[in-house]
Parts: C-alpha cells; structure tokens; sequence
C-alpha cells in the first residue's frame, strides 16, 4: 500500500473543464488506488466526475493529487503527465 | 414573419395564438417510503440509470454517423455523470436516510452539484452545470416513466406547436381549445395527423424546425392544406388569408345527408365513421355517417394511472352503440402494449415497434385486461346493433384463441346473469400482410373483414410511416397493395362474408373509385370525408367502377396509377372535382 500526496501545476490549456475532467476521470477510473483531488483546502473524489468539475479548475491552478493504494505510483506518474501536458 | 415548410396533413386554415406545448418541465413528486421499498427504489435509479446509457450510447451513435466523431465525443462526460460514484452514493444516501421516492433523491442530489457549478465564477463552468442538468433530466423521464407535460397556461383557444405528440399527450389535452397542431416530426399518418383530422383542425406535420423558432405566444397562420406555416404573419399577409379563409368556408356539403350512398346503377355501399373520441359522435349525423366502422377503445385507456372497470367501459361502450342504432358500431378491441402498460398506464409511444407487443398479440397475454373489455363490450351489445374486432391478427390460431377468450366471458356473464347479444359478430382486422394472404382461411371464422389500410400499407411495403426520411414509400396506391386488398375483398365474398375498410385510404375519394369497383362493402372513414366520397360513388356505376379496377391492375407504378384515378375522377365529376379536391 502506498500514499502519494504532492502538488502538480496544471498546464492543460483548458484547466480541467467537460473534456479534460472527463478524460482525468477515466484515467483515475482506472487505477484500483483512491484518487483525490485537493485545491485551497478542498479534497474531493478524482473518479468522479462532478467533483472534479466542481474544484473549477483552471490553467495555470496548484492542485494536490493524493493517491493512495496498489498501483499508486503508476497512477500517479499518469495523472501528473495529463495535468502538466499542455494540450 | 418567418415562413415554415412542413407536412399538410388536416386540410383548413387557421389563425391564432401559438401554445408551446413542452416536455421538458418535469415535476418531481416527493413522496414518503418505508423501509421495505428502499432497495425496491434502489434497484429503480439503476434501471433509470442503464435505460439512459443505452439512451445516449445511441444518441452518441447517430451524432457520430450525421456529425463525425469528435462532436459525439460531447456526450463522454454525460456518460460520466451517470456512473458518477459520488452522486449515485449521494442518492442512495438520500433515499436511505430521508426515506424518499428515488425521482426526488435524485433530482436533490443533482440539484446540490448544479449549485456548486453554477455558483463558480466561470462561465464555461457554468455552462457544465447544464449539461448535468440535461443528463439528470433523462434519467427523471426514465424514473418518471414518462414525459411529463406543462399544460399551465393552455386555458384558451390556440395552436399547439409541439416536437411531436403521443397518443398519451393528445389524450390530456383539451380538445374544444385547440385551434390547429404545428409538430417538428411526424407524417399524413401520424398520431398527430390522424387526429387533427377527426376534430377537422388544421395541422402542419414534419416542419424539423417549429419548436425551435416558436417559443409560444406568437400569431400564426397554419395552412394544413399547403403545409405551411407563418409566424408572426404580416398584416397582408393575413389580410389573404383572410380571403382565403372565408372561400374555404364554403364547405362542400351539398349533397344531402339523406342521400344514399349508391351508385348510378344501384349497387349500395355503407359510408361509416371512425371514432376516437366520444366528441366525435355529434358530427355522424352532420355529415350522414351509416354507423361507426371503426371505434377505437385507447383513449379510454390512456391518460391514467389505473385500468378502466368493466362498468367504466360498459358505460362508454353502451353509450355509443345507443347513439348510433340502428345502424352498428364495430368496437376494435384495445390497440396498445409495451411491457409498461401493467404498472402504469403507459401508452406505446410514436416510435414505438410496430412490429412489437401490441394489439392483440398484448390481450392474449393479459387476459384479465382483455376479458374486462370484451365483457363490457359484449353487455352493450344487448342495447344495440354492436360487433367486436380483433385488430392485428397475424393468423388463424390467434383468432380462435381470441375467439375462445370471447366464448368464456360469454359464459362468464350468463353466470353472472348479465345480458348480451348472443350472436354478436366477430370481425378480422386486416392489417398484417400474413392475414392479408390467409384471407381465406380467416374468413371461415369470423363475421366480417376491415382492412386496416394504414398497417397494412407499411407492413406490405417495410415502410415505418413515423420515420419522415422514408414517408415517400409510403404509397396506398403501390401495385402491390391494391392486389393485397383485392384478394382480401375476394376471399371474403367467396366465403360470404363482408369486407370494410378503415384506413386513411377509404377517406380518399382519389381511391374511390378503385375500391367501388373491388366490391368494398362498407367505408369507414373520419366524418367530414363522407360527402365527398358519397359524391363520387353518386356520379358513377358499379360497372365503370370494376373497369377502372381491371386497367389500374395492369400499371406498374403508384404515379402513373394515381395520375389515371385523377383523370377518370375528373372525367366523372367535371366541375365537383375541384370542390372534393380542392377544400
């Protein structure tokens, strides 16, 4: 069992709204470890969708990814590689 | 003003206010639940939830095909929120915790999130919030099990504009205010269409875009005959309909009521009614109807949330066969189905299967629904001249084992000591190709045949009349469905049995003549087409009528048939064709 918990910048040019929460949120579906998403003070569930949208997420926005379970690593690498693309 | 081209599908002209008739406003009922029907209202957010899957998997589908694949992929975060653990947790805690009816966890649960989005200072964001809604609202219909319509505001006179009407909407509306319908969808022989048709108000069917540029509250001018429509008309522009308004007032009505309904020669054909609705029976004796040859029961049915009683039945079905003796009612047993109906009164929407689970394939296999409606039809029997048919047989074995139902509430109802017409006919509707081509073999059981033209034509041509992208095969006068109609009117007689027809097609003086000549015994179509039919069957005799069948058998196309019944009928009438033809 492991815990990451560190901060990423997000880079995506469109923060993390509709497509890229959707696209987030399928990757974090599949892993087994719990994704959370935190930003100023606020954790919420990363599998899931509304949550993500609701944390309002914009380019350039400090968020913590808190990941904890099996395969949290690879989970981890992963999502901070979506986050920080700037696609 | 903006013009809108549709479908004329109920002849007449028609000025007034536009009413949006919406779908989209859902009323969430809160209701209490007991701890025993937590996991019953669990298990129903998961059906409402896999039904909306294969909603918007299929949405997503059709997008892909008419727009690419990048707009589909639009509908990716829809499929999201549905699996979303965090609101379907939400819900179940809801209903868990609150003891609430699923539709009101649900629309709570959802309601908290929008707020969240909404309350962000970001539009995009904002926006996301009305994608959820949009999902939130399919999953409702679903658990709602129906759309639920906003009827606040329709108090007086105007033109229902709509995206398309069920037979469960028309059903709730009322029909006195209804000045004329405007639909996005359908064809001449939608639901829509059949019934603007029979409260004779015109209606433009299939204009795509009328929802969309009428919000409601607009003047319109509806032209059902052009299939136009005009919003927000200038005041020429009314001033010339106004003109034309008062010309087609001069209703052609000029043959007599009395009249009979023969031939030059003397060969007497039956001109009847069809009937959907217990309103409609004022206007038989206004346009001289010999009965009613097709009464349809659903509307007794729909609209409701529990199954009609057999007193409630009896009661409707009495009182028609009293208004209408002594000429006969023929009361087709119930036309609806869907694995909805039992738990609540669902009716088959519009696109519906036709080749489904209806009609009669649906009262065999509920017996208690049917039986309670042959009961009651067969106690109104005794105060009139009433028989009973079967719609949608598909072949013999199903009309002795309606027929059999039929003999056991007769049995029934001696023990009861109620009375009924022992002998009441028993009648076929023709409508399904199978029982078109064992015409012979039915015949040998039953009373009398209908061919339901409206069926049969797009059975026999695979033609879903509701899809407006292939409503151009849609043609009664394709050679094919003449020849099944002749051979259904042939084994009939052979077996001496007499053969209606209650499809659109015996309400079109264009196939008068064609049908005249095959031996059609009785006409049953919506009462204001019965003084033009009467006309043309007055102006010509039996033996020109058979003629005209034998040469029409020899084209190959529907065109050309229907350009030689126009040229014979305006041989026949002269100057009347342009007053059947043109009002």
């Amino acid at each position: 069992m492991e815990r990451i918990e560190k901060e990423v910048i997000v880079n995506n040019s469109q923060g993390l709204h509709a497509r890229p929460a959707a696209l987030f949120v399928q990757i974090a579906q599949g892993f087994d470890s719990s994704v959370k998403l935190e930003k100023d003070g606020r954790i919420v569930d990363g599998k899931s969708i509304i949550a993500v949208l609701s944390l309002g997420i914009s380019k350039g926005v400090k968020v913590k990814l808190i990941i904890e379970g099996e395969d949290a690593k690879e989970a981890f690498s992963q999502l901070k590689n979506f986050l920080e693309k700037n696609a | 003003m903006l013009k809108i081209k549709g479908i004329g599908a109920s002849a007449g002209i028609v000025k007034g206010k536009a009413f949006y008739f919406s779908k989209e406003e859902l009323l969430i009922p809160r209701k209490k639940i007991s701890y025993e029907d937590i996991s019953r209202e669990i298990y129903r957010l998961e059906e409402a939830l896999i039904q909306t899957r294969k909603e918007i998997i299929n949405l997503q589908k059709k997008i892909s095909e008419s727009l690419g694949y990048e707009e589909a992929k639009i509908f990716e975060s829809h499929m999201l929120v549905l699996e979303d653990r965090m609101l379907i947790e939400e819900v179940i805690k809801q209903i868990k915790s609150h003891r609430v009816n699923v539709e009101f966890a649900f629309y709570q649960s959802i309601k908290k999130y929008t707020q969240v989005l909404k309350g962000l200072d970001d539009e995009y964001l904002k926006e996301r919030a009305l994608d959820i809604e949009d999902v939130a609202k399919r999953v409702l219909r679903k658990l709602l099990r129906k759309d639920f319509l906003s009827l606040e505001g329709f108090k007086e006179k105007a033109i229902i504009v709509a995206h398309d009407l069920s037979p469960s909407d028309t059903a709730l509306l009322p029909k006195s205010n209804i000045l004329g319908f405007v639909t996005d969808v359908g064809g001449r022989t939608s639901h829509t269409a059949i019934i603007a048709r029979s409260l004779e108000i015109p209606a433009v069917v299939g204009t795509e875009v009328a929802t969309e540029k009428i919000k409601g509250g607009e003047t319109l001018i509806v032209d059902g005959s052009e299939g136009i429509v005009y919003v927000n008309p200038t005041a020429k522009r009314i001033e010339e309909y106004e003109k034309k308004l008062s010309a087609s007032k001069r209703v052609f009505l000029h043959i007599s009521k009395t009249a009979s309904s023969q031939t030059k020669d003397g060969k007497k054909v039956i001109l009847s009614a069809n009937i959907e609705l217990p309103e409609e029976l004022d206007s038989l004796s206004f346009y001289g109807a010999e009965g009613i040859g097709l009464y349809r029961t659903e509307y007794i049915f729909l609209g409701r949330k529990e199954l009609p009683s057999e007193d409630e039945q009896y009661k409707a079905y009495v009182n028609v066969a009293r208004r209408v003796k002594p000429h006969s009612v023929i009361i087709r047993t119930i036309d609806i189905g869907g694995d909805k109906f039992l738990s609540k009164p669902e009716v088959p929407h519009e696109f519906t299967p036709f080749l489904g689970w209806r009609a009669i394939r649906f009262c065999l296999a509920n017996p208690h629904i049917f039986k309670t409606q042959l009961k009651a039809i067969l106690r109104a029997s005794r105060e009139g001249n009433v028989k009973v048919m079967f719609p949608m047989i598909s072949g013999v074995e199903e009309l002795k084992e309606a027929k059999k139902i039929l003999r056991e509430c007769k049995e029934e109802l001696r023990r009861e000591r109620k009375r009924f017409d022992e002998k009441i006919p028993v009648g076929v509707m023709i409508e399904v190709p199978s029982a078109a081509l064992t015409a012979e073999i039915l015949a040998k059981e039953c009373d009398f045949f209908s061919i339901g033209t409206n069926d049969l034509i797009q059975y026999a041509l695979a033609v879903d009349r509701a899809d407006e992208k292939v409503a151009y095969l849609y043609e009664p006068a394709h050679p094919a469905v003449l020849k099944l109609i002749r051979s259904v009117i042939r084994a009939a007689h052979t077996q001496g049995i007499k053969v209606g027809m209650c499809g659109e097609m015996a309400g079109d003086p264009l196939f008068t003549l064609l049908l005249l000549g095959m031996g059609l015994d009785e006409f049953s179509m919506p009462p204001p087409s019965i003084p033009k039919v009467k006309e043309v069957i007055r102006e010509v005799t039996f033996q020109e009528a058979e003629k005209i069948v034998s040469l029409v058998l020899n084209f190959s196309t529907p065109r050309e048939i229907e350009k030689f019944l126009q040229e014979k009928l305006k041989e026949i009438l002269k100057d009347n064709y342009n007053k059947i033809f043109i009002s």
